[in-house]
């Protein structure tokens, strides 16, 4: 919302007035309501990824978020923090930043290009044991969306915590699409389904990459997606009971999404298995023809000999 | 440090105001009053350059204390509720830095804190802002141009509620439009935690050719100032609770 007002360009020089700390700018990563991310590297040349903005407050609550789960349980979340303090830029203009873990991924969506189907719900698995984690620390991810996502050697990473917030309170950030609240589907407390219902849009996005808007019946409307996306088909009993909140908690769901996955590899690939099924049931009407052939011939036979 | 009770006015207009005392002057009496002013100016979402006369958004919402953005109809939801909280952050945070100030000298705030305080002083401003009690009045423009978004205007009202409700902190809300033809602004919901039933609230309007929004601001902080005194028999608490930290 405020101007940004800072001039960074690959090779600007970024100095932290408390610390001395130095980190030369390559290019920019993205920019959101908050800062702008660079990816740069430190005095070692080392890669790391550099959030700078206007709002120091803002900035300070993510970090004090990053120094907190960067790592729970020995379970890694988000980014590891690395470095916070402020720029005062040449035109003496105070800049807070921070500087984390640069984490190297391709978004959600390139990643699934090109994958078979089964992909949406493996990344939808890594995710809900993800947020088990987190919530086990009694927190919930809050602002949960393919933008905040990365893959990394095929495993998903959460990026972006400054949506992270303590049970109970009001969810700090959310983007309409994901939040259970536009659709009519529940409060904006944070609490472990707040999140699921989050990764079940995630799931619907990777069947309409354009989104969708609710209209004048929100559950209708997600109703009538989910029902009619192929994509979706294997998924569709999970989502509609993560919907009506039947899972309280990231375990349960995992638990009926593991189910879904774990039946989906012992059988052929779907577009083989439509195939087969059909050859089957000419295999059964065939192997009916011949028994009632062997029995009729047998019938006349025995007729025959009386 | 106790949360206090937060004290606003959300002004939800498309235009500039043509008539009487000056929204400006107005804006800056309610801050000093204790109550904050926020502008949402709603644009048509075929609207395309900016409809002349907003800049008085901005100002009306500086001299108030409070934040103004432009929006298109269809982020509206979305825009009111952050205005809202980013509003209150800001009042807080205005609170703590007089309290820094207090204690550690003229110039001193949370933005120049060392790291460490800072990271601290942060997590105060946070929970303040989850557990305050918070009121909020809503202006509604329902001049003619405005007509048609009124739907819309209520769907953001309801999602402004279910955002708010969501927080630790008690919230008040109540809605007025205007213009009204006898009384400048009209009560459309009087004080209640949550605006679920306002369905139809907007059907019954008649909308004059004229945007007074100065005297309807004016009229929005009489509501205000008048409120406590009821409140008090409500709930039983002190209506001149400054937001004390
Ligand atoms: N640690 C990181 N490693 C690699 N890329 C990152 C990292 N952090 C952020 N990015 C990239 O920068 C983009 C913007 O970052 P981020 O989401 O933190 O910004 P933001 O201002 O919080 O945006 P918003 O709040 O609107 O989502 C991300 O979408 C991602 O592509
Ligand atoms: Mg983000």
């Amino acid at each position: 919302m405020k101007k940004q007002g800072f001039n960074l360009y690959p090779g600007s020089y970024v100095r932290g007035k408390w610390s001395g700390h130095g980190y030369i700018i390559e290019k920019e990563l993205g920019s959101g309501a908050c800062g702008t991310v660079f990816l740069s590297r430190n005095a070692k040349g080392e890669k790391c990824a550099l959030k700078i903005g206007s709002d120091s407050s803002r900035l300070m609550l993510e970090v004090n978020m990053l120094k907190k789960f960067g790592k729970v349980q020995g379970v890694k979340l988000g980014p590891s923090f690395v470095d916070v303090d402020d720029w005062v830029d040449p035109s003496r203009q105070t800049f807070p930043f921070y500087v984390m873990e640069y984490i190297e991924g391709a978004a959600l969506r390139s990643f699934l290009k090109g994958k078979s189907r089964e992909w949406v719900g493996i990344c939808a698995l890594q995710l809900l044991s993800d947020l088990e984690h987190l919530h086990r620390a009694g927190y919930a991810f809050g602002d949960l969306k393919t933008d905040n996502l990365l893959m990394v050697d095929s495993r998903v990473r959460l990026i972006d915590v400054g949506g992270v917030t303590q049970f109970g309170r009001a969810i700090k950030e959310y983007t309409e699409f994901y939040d259970r609240g536009y659709w009519g589907l529940g409060s904006r407390k944070a609490d472990p389904s707040y999140d699921l219902f989050a990764v079940s849009m995630i799931m619907l996005e990777m069947a309409y990459p354009g989104r969708f808007e609710k209209g004048v019946k929100p559950s209708r409307t997600l109703m009538n997606k989910l029902t009619a996306s192929t994509l979706l088909k294997p998924y569709q009993k999970m989502i509609i009971q993560c919907w009506e909140g039947k899972y309280l908690h990231a375990s349960e769901m995992k638990h009926s999404l593991s189910l879904v996955l774990m039946k989906r590899t012992m059988s052929p690939p779907p577009s083989r298995r439509k195939k087969k099924q059909q050859q089957g049931s000419e295999k059964v009407e065939l192997v009916t023809f011949s028994i009632l052939s062997v029995l009729f011939l047998g019938v006349s036979i025995f007729s025959f000999w009386i | 440090m106790k949360p206090g009770r937060l004290k606003q006015i959300l002004l939800l207009t498309d235009g500039c105001s043509n008539h009487g005392e000056d929204p400006i002057a107005v804006a800056a009496l309610a801050r000093n009053q204790g109550v904050t002013v926020n502008v949402i100016g709603v644009l048509d979402d075929r609207q395309h350059s900016k409809p002349q006369g907003l800049d008085e958004i901005e100002s009306i919402a500086e001299a108030g204390g409070g934040i103004s953005q432009i929006v298109y109809q269809k982020s509206l939801s979305q825009t009111v509720q952050m205005v809202t909280r980013q509003a209150m952050t800001q009042t807080i945070q205005g609170v703590v830095n007089k309290e820094l100030q207090e204690i550690l000298g003229k110039d001193q705030t949370i933005e120049e804190l060392p790291l460490d305080k800072r990271a601290e002083v942060v997590e105060v401003v946070d929970d303040l802002g989850e557990t305050c009690d918070l009121e909020v009045l809503v202006l509604v423009d329902t001049s003619a141009s405005m007509n048609h978004k009124l739907p819309t205007v209520k769907d953001a009202l309801y999602d402004l509620s279910l955002s708010l409700n969501a927080r630790t902190g008690s919230n008040q809300f109540c809605v007025y439009v205007f213009p009204d033809t006898k009384k400048t602004i009209k009560k459309m919901i009087d004080w209640t935690p949550e605006l679920e039933k306002i369905h139809g609230i907007f059907s019954k309007i008649s909308s004059g050719g004229y945007t007074p929004t100065g005297p309807a601001l004016k009229e929005a902080l009489y509501a205000f100032t008048e409120k406590p005194f009821f409140h008090s028999m409500q709930d039983g608490v002190d209506p001149y609770e400054e937001t004390g930290l």
